[in-house]
């Protein structure tokens, strides 16, 4: 059940694109706030987060822990800062208790504690593990013939990991269509371009080697990512789902796109003020 | 014997510790609809196949990919299934050490690790496939409860205890020639309780896992030999530690004598050295153990030989302590 009741196309559409930018203004509030974060990471798959939290996954944000609930497992966890803003407004927690994120005994840190904070499913931080969570859910909802689907987001950088590949591979084997990855392709990792770092490439090709059936679109795109979404196969179904997400790494700040060094950063208030009206440019 | 179970002390003396345990884990198949198990190409080395056969709707082979399998477990239990893994030792501890730590303690879920080939018992398997820091790896997560059944006997009974056990826990067993300690299955069995298999008030010997036998015969030698009479706890949980039983002993015995087979650091001497010294009792202390080096190839009886851990060590290490003369055929080098 979405978290909207609007039934019109083009309003859902109007209505996803300013809710991002909403989550964006409050992604760079909330990296002022925690004195830095990963925001340029945080930038790139806030149409991805809006559109499954709002839009596709079933969840009831004042019950959790709904067990019938769809999960969705970040897989790359220093993405706090951006889906923090996400959870926040789709109602699972208010506002103000993001207020001391990042700062000493706060249960919102960098990295997000699914024994802290609510809406998220699981505690991740270390990279390459999400996808193998979603395999133990995926099975986990077969063996209770359930029909929820468990969902990843992972980086691009992050599929270095080898253990990512452990679990597409057992994804795969076990016949998890319930089970979904969503690639943030941003390009981007810490040193640098994931191509120059080390190469992923012909990423879309490895999914579809390993077994998955695999879509690339761009992951900014509200209308593709609607599509795709609402277009997956049943979750009965025998095949795991991977979406390849073009997306830029920054997205909507002049200074930020595109640039690897705002993998991680700080903004001071002219920043700040740059960034905020940059957002508010794209509405 | 819990009530629906279909062995008796009769088939667990015959079984291997892990067959012992997988054996009671079918059992339990049968109540608890939640359990699910999970291994890494070893269904049939680490005696899960039972399981497998029985319920292979609810058994899960990972193939070679052991970092996959524990969090594919984090999975499962975060759905509210009931997950035992098993694979080798040295990989549970190791391999997928980081998804140990983070994914299945750090959120604290209800997955249950079962290494077997522990210690020494792959024996001239060497190094790659010995197991001698998975205690001193597992106990220091946050969380992790660590068990070290001394025998097929003790892992029925962990077996039973675990199901009800809510949160992490690691046991580990050996490859599966190890003879039995207990004769009886009439025992209270609890974990982070220390078993006292025999009581003795000159020193006490502190042992886990497959070593409490040679402790208990051990003991009995240098009653009747030399008449010196050894305190013998089975430390079959390594995390919480029964520290109670400690500190009576170090009180009482005022020497003790730490026998495992893991490296002397970080293992059950380990976490007794921290319990004596933290709790400022005089008292004299020896670990046994592999002594800090990588372990070499040979039988497991050998390995247990060469390093001291079976009864011809533990009885040196003993009258080492008490100052008692040792002669050179309880050299065990």
């Amino acid at each position: 059940m979405p978290l909207h009741n609007i039934s019109n196309r083009q309003e859902l559409v109007s209505f996803l694109k300013n809710k991002c930018v909403d989550i964006r203004k409050m992604i760079v509030q909330l990296t002022v706030t925690a004195g830095g974060g990963h925001v340029g990471g945080a930038l790139s798959m806030t149409e991805m987060l809006v559109v499954l939290y709002q839009h596709i996954m079933n969840i009831e944000p004042s019950n959790p822990k709904k067990p019938d609930r769809d999960r969705l497992i970040l897989s790359k966890g220093h993405g706090g800062v951006g889906i923090c803003p996400v959870l926040c407004d789709a109602g699972y927690f208010p506002k103000s208790e993001m207020d001391g994120f990042n700062q000493f005994l706060s249960p919102f840190g960098m990295h997000p504690d699914m024994n802290k904070v609510k809406g998220i499913d699981m505690s991740t931080g270390s990279l390459g593990h999400g996808l193998s969570i979603c395999v133990g859910l995926g099975l986990a909802a077969r063996l209770d013939k359930a029909s929820w689907r468990a969902f990843c987001v992972l980086g691009d950088g992050e599929c270095n990991e080898g253990s990512v590949w452990e679990a597409a591979m057992s994804a795969k084997h076990y016949k998890l269509g319930n089970v979904i990855a969503l690639v943030d392709k941003n390009k981007f990792m810490i040193d640098g371009p994931v191509e120059q770092i080390m190469s992923i490439e012909p990423f879309e090709e490895k999914w579809k080697a390993f077994g998955w059936k695999t879509t690339v679109i761009d992951g900014h795109s509200i209308e593709q990512l609607l599509d795709t979404l609402e277009n997956l196969d049943p979750p009965d179904s025998q095949t795991p789902q991977c979406i390849i997400c073009n997306t830029v790494k920054g997205r909507g700040v002049s200074f930020m796109e595109g640039q690897g060094k705002w993998h991680y950063g700080g903004l001071d208030e002219l920043l700040e003020k740059q960034a905020l009206e940059d957002i508010e440019k794209t509405r | 014997m819990a009530g629906g179970m279909s062995y008796n002390i009769d088939d667990l003396q015959d079984l291997t510790a892990a067959e012992a345990y997988g054996k009671v884990l079918v059992d339990l198949g049968k109540e608890y609809p939640e359990i699910v198990v999970l291994t890494a190409d070893l269904a049939k080395s680490t005696k899960l196949g039972v399981f497998f056969n029985a319920y292979p709707e609810r058994s899960f082979n990972m193939g070679i990919a052991e970092q996959n399998m524990v969090t594919t477990a984090a999975g499962l239990a975060l759905a509210g299934k009931k997950p035992y893994l098993s694979t080798f030792a040295c990989f549970a501890s190791m391999r997928a050490c980081e998804q140990v730590r983070t994914d299945i303690c750090y959120p604290k879920l209800n997955v249950k690790i079962m290494g077997t080939h522990s210690g020494l018992s792959m024996g001239n398997g060497g190094t790659t496939h010995h197991a001698t820091e998975d205690l001193a790896i597992m106990r220091s997560f946050a969380n992790m409860t660590v068990v070290v059944p001394a025998d097929g006997i003790e892992a029925a009974k962990l077996a039973q205890a675990s199901v009800e056990h809510n949160g992490p826990l690691y046991f580990r067993v050996g490859r599966g020639f190890e003879p039995p300690v207990y004769d009886t299955m009439d025992y209270d069995f609890q974990i982070g309780k220390a078993r006292t298999m025999a009581e003795g008030s000159d020193i006490t010997v502190i042992a886990c896992g497959v070593c409490v036998l040679q402790a208990v015969e051990a003991a009995e030698e240098l009653a009747d030999e030399n008449d010196v009479s050894v305190r013998v706890i089975n430390m079959h949980t390594i995390k919480p530690l029964d520290t109670e039983a400690i500190l009576q002993a170090a009180e009482e015995t005022g020497k003790i004598l730490t026998v495992e087979e893991h490296n002397i650091v970080g293992g059950l001497g380990g976490a007794v050295a921290e319990t004596l010294a933290e709790a400022g009792v005089p008292c004299k202390l020896k670990r046994l153990g592999v002594p800090d080096v990588f372990s070499v190839i040979g039988y497991p009886e050998e390995l247990h030989r060469y390093y001291g851990i079976e009864i011809d060590g533990i009885k040196k290490g003993v009258k080492q302590m008490l100052d008692i003369p040792v002669d050179d055929e309880d050299d065990a080098h």
